[in-house]
């Protein structure tokens, strides 16, 4: 997921329209926030989503670094129940007053639920990012694939390690 | 779906510091890399102190938001006040007796109806009628003025004044300039702005009004105070010697008792954008003239008659025959647009497109600014913001979308 961006300020100083291209990725901050939570028993991935496996079901989120870095969500478009997702692609975005980002899948399967409330009360994700704030429920087609995601401690020394480049 | 890690903020600014640099491989660098480039302003210790998170800002190291999120500092900037560097900005003086008709040149406002010691928005043109740049300028004297220019904008800003100064000058011109390098810029913004700022000078600032311009001591220096700003709320902005800018930013917090905070550039955005204020480089550009980009109350009622600056053959004809596109502004459901959202009409032609966006802290729905084909800009009409490949529903919404409270007679 990647944000398109953030406050069109820069491009005043940069003299450059944002054409949506991608772009390599620079770390913006240079302090270090290693204050979120990381729960047990869930799985994560890379770029910053969490999935808790429960029998045939797969709930998605998006983690409480990931929601600490992006400030307060004010839009989450989600996909219809019914939709295929893959790992590692994205199936919806997240909008904070800054930044848009994409959510990539942390697993492939089929959507079956979508958190409803998040179109009301986008700030759920902020407010309770593995309670509320879920985002998708997936019937997962390759639960393997859950093998490949961090644990919690893998996870929190990922964000340490990224914060710390940054 | 693009791809990636989400927590990367600030990518597109540094996408576009990257873009700038084209010589530069797009090699993912490290921050450290990137600092080392950057020019720091006199109050960089002191944000950083602050909670201040750093990002690449036009070359510079600058504050996007301190500990408050920009939500509360956008709201708190309207309730209280905001207090923001922008040292990054650059002050520059004319000085010569033929200092005025030198900048009417290359500016649309009537500078030499300007009273001494007031000041206005202004476009520096090209000869297309294009922005090169926008500025505050200000007649200190006959034979003074005073502007601010952006700081992405510095380099070729200064080209471009430079070298018609030495053309003017080679025919007889006495102009000259001095760049304010050894000065700091502080913007003090909010409705507590006047009464913080009353506390530090013996001036009566009750007399100075919104674009008016004073040489003045503030706490125990000689600062350049104009009362104007980029919020859309009463508030000054403050020419400071660099060496006392640490002091001056420590007791106007100090003096407002902590309503008035340390604000950064994602607030800033933020702010503008809900008063309809342009960002040079998204709602204006160098193909974009004055009047599509609805300036023309800033042509001089004598410009318009007079011309006499670059490009007024195109903005007088565009004056007469109104301009094929005009900034607006839309209110939207669904995601926040952003740049480059495509608009559309209510049947689905491509009508234009948003050149600044997202969500307004301050009424909690989505705001946005673009340029439409003209007709289509009028109030109350319905269009459509095309975000991620869906259609959302827009309005034409009158400008600015939070009312101003500039401090007038």
């Amino acid at each position: 997921m990647a944000f398109k961006l953030w406050a069109s300020s820069a491009a005043n100083a940069l003299k450059i329209s944002c054409n949506g291209a991608r772009a390599p990725l620079l770390p913006a901050f240079s302090i270090s926030r290693c204050f979120s939570s990381v729960l047990d028993g869930l799985k994560y991935s890379n770029s910053h989503e969490w999935v808790k496996h429960e029998g045939s079901v797969a709930t998605v989120g998006i983690t409480d670094h990931a929601q600490g870095h992006l400030g307060e969500v004010v839009f989450v478009e989600l996909p219809e129940s019914g939709t295929s997702v893959s790992k590692g692609a994205g199936f919806g975005a997240v909008e904070s007053v800054k930044a848009t980002s994409d959510v990539n899948s942390p697993i492939s399967g089929e959507v079956i639920e979508v958190n409803t409330k998040l179109s009301e009360t986008p700030g759920l994700i902020n407010s309770s990012p593995y309670e509320d704030g879920w985002m998708i429920k997936v019937k997962p087609s390759r639960p393997a694939e859950l093998d490949s995601l961090m644990g919690s401690k893998e996870y929190t020394k990922f964000c340490e390690e990224e914060d710390a480049h940054h | 779906m693009r791809g990636g890690a989400l927590w990367q903020l600030g990518q597109s600014l540094t996408r576009r510091l990257s873009h700038s640099h084209p010589h530069r491989s797009n090699k993912h660098r490290s921050f450290a890399a990137a600092a080392g480039e950057l020019k720091k302003t006199v109050l960089h210790d002191f944000h950083v102190e602050n909670g201040g998170k750093m990002v690449p800002f036009a070359g510079w190291s600058m504050p996007i938001q301190y500990k408050d999120s920009i939500m509360d500092s956008t709201i708190n900037c309207r309730e209280n006040g905001s207090l923001f560097d922008v040292s990054h900005m650059c002050g520059l003086s004319l000085m010569g007796k033929d200092c005025v008709p030198f900048l009417e040149r290359l500016v649309i406002a009537d500078v030499a109806g300007l009273k001494p010691g007031t000041g206005t928005l202004t476009v520096f043109t090209n000869e297309r009628g294009g922005a090169i740049d926008d500025s505050v300028i200000t007649k200190v004297s006959d034979d003074l003025i005073y502007l601010v220019v952006n700081a992405g904008c510095r380099d070729k800003d200064l080209a471009h004044i430079g070298s018609h100064m030495e053309a003017f000058k080679a025919k007889g011109g006495d102009v000259n300039w001095h760049i304010h390098d050894e000065r700091s810029l502080l913007a003090l913004q909010g409705p507590l702005a006047a009464p913080v700022l009353q506390h530090l000078t013996k001036d009566d600032l009750s007399k100075i009004y919104f674009g008016e311009f004073r040489k003045l001591d503030i706490n125990g220096s000689h600062c350049f105070l104009t009362r104007t700003g980029y919020t859309g709320e009463d508030g000054f902005e403050i020419s400071v010697p660099s060496e006392n800018a640490v002091d001056l930013a420590k007791a106007i917090l100090e003096k407002s008792e902590g309503k008035v905070r340390l604000t950064g550039l994602g607030a800033r955005d933020s702010l503008r954008l809900e008063a309809a204020l342009c960002l040079y480089g998204n709602d204006m550009e160098q193909h974009v003239t004055p009047i599509e980009a609805g300036l023309t109350w800033a042509i001089g009622k004598r410009r318009r008659v007079e011309g006499g600056f670059l490009g007024a053959d195109v903005i007088l004809k565009q004056l007469e025959e109104g301009p094929a596109v005009r900034r607006a502004g839309f209110f939207s459901s669904g995601p926040p647009p952003r740049g480059h959202s495509e608009i559309l009409s209510s049947s689905g032609e491509k009508i234009g497109e948003v050149t600044s966006g997202g969500f307004s802290p301050c009424l909690k729905k989505n705001i946005a600014m673009g340029y439409v084909k003209t007709g289509y800009h009028k109030l109350g009409t319905e269009v459509k913001i095309v975000i991620r490949g869906k259609s959302n529903d827009g309005v034409v919404t009158k400008m600015p979308f939070v009312p101003t409270k500039y401090y007038k007679p």
